[in-house]
């Protein structure tokens, strides 16, 4: 069988879907950081996937743009894990429940 | 089944199969465990882009990503000494979240996968090089790249501002 857009999409889905899983289940800070890059890359492929069986480059621009932004999340998130881990010696979600009620 | 289309069941293999060690990794809880296999994912979906002829991007998921998102992450890893990982156990209600969560979005994402008529034949004319890509970056698309500019500087300042040693 050819390998056309579903293929593609159906890899970018499960991708998807174990990057949800990861930020569900796991209780590390740093790890759902990683499912959430995780995330962002199966949107990516998909993105590309499209530009590529659409006939438009504009897919890819997006891509570009979404790396960037992703960059400057990954960076701001870590410096904001590393100021967390500071004040509270922890980087488990359990143990960050100062705005619980 | 000519080689692009067997190249691409092993870089979709080797993406799925690195994702999903680094989320649930039987063997060791260890975040650096994860953050190694997360470049082997990055790499392989590299190598899914190539095939996707988005060559440019295949180099920069690599530059940026494996060379400076997972560098960062290892940075932190290590400077945090997170040593106590290992001992807590997953609960079942994360569990049982997690699995109806990823399980309804699945069938969604199926469901409308199987009911949306998909163009089949890949388009051959445009490519994703850096020249067509950089064209259209500097005339369609300045105003974002600007924009996007902007929010690199802001970035750069919020992390200075978080990392000093004393917040308020």
């Amino acid at each position: 069988m050819h390998v056309g857009l579903e293929h593609y999409l159906t890899v970018s889905f499960l991708l998807f879907a174990l990057g949800l899983l990861g930020v569900v289940m796991r209780r590390n800070l740093i790890v759902i950081y990683m499912s959430l890059e995780l995330m962002l890359n199966a949107a990516n492929l998909a993105l590309v996937a499209f530009s590529r069986f659409n006939d438009k480059l504009d897919g890819q621009v997006l891509v570009f743009f979404i790396i960037t932004v992703a960059a400057a999340e990954v960076s701001v998130g870590l410096a904001l894990i590393v100021a967390l881990y500071r004040r509270r010696q922890s980087a488990h979600v359990e143990d960050l429940t100062g705005m619980k009620l | 089944m000519d080689l692009t289309d067997i190249l691409f069941y092993v870089f979709a293999a080797l993406t799925l199969g690195c994702g999903v060690m680094v989320i649930a990794n039987p063997f060791s809880r260890n975040p650096v465990t994860s953050a190694m296999f997360l470049v082997l994912t990055i790499i392989s979906m590299a190598g899914l882009f190539v095939l996707l002829h988005a060559f440019f991007l295949a180099a920069v998921q690599i530059l940026v990503y494996a060379g400076a998102v997972i560098v960062l992450f290892l940075f932190v890893i290590m400077l945090l000494d997170l040593k106590e990982e290992a001992r807590r156990r997953i609960k079942i209600f994360g569990f049982a979240a997690g699995i109806l969560s990823v399980g309804s979005i699945l069938a969604l994402f199926f469901k409308t996968l199987s009911n949306t008529p998909l163009t089949t034949a890949p388009s051959l004319t445009q490519e994703g090089t850096t020249e067509a890509l950089g064209k259209l970056l500097f005339t369609g698309y300045v105003l974002p790249f600007e924009v996007v500019s902007v929010l690199l500087l802001v970035a750069m300042l919020g992390v200075i501002l978080l990392s000093r040693k004393n917040l308020d």
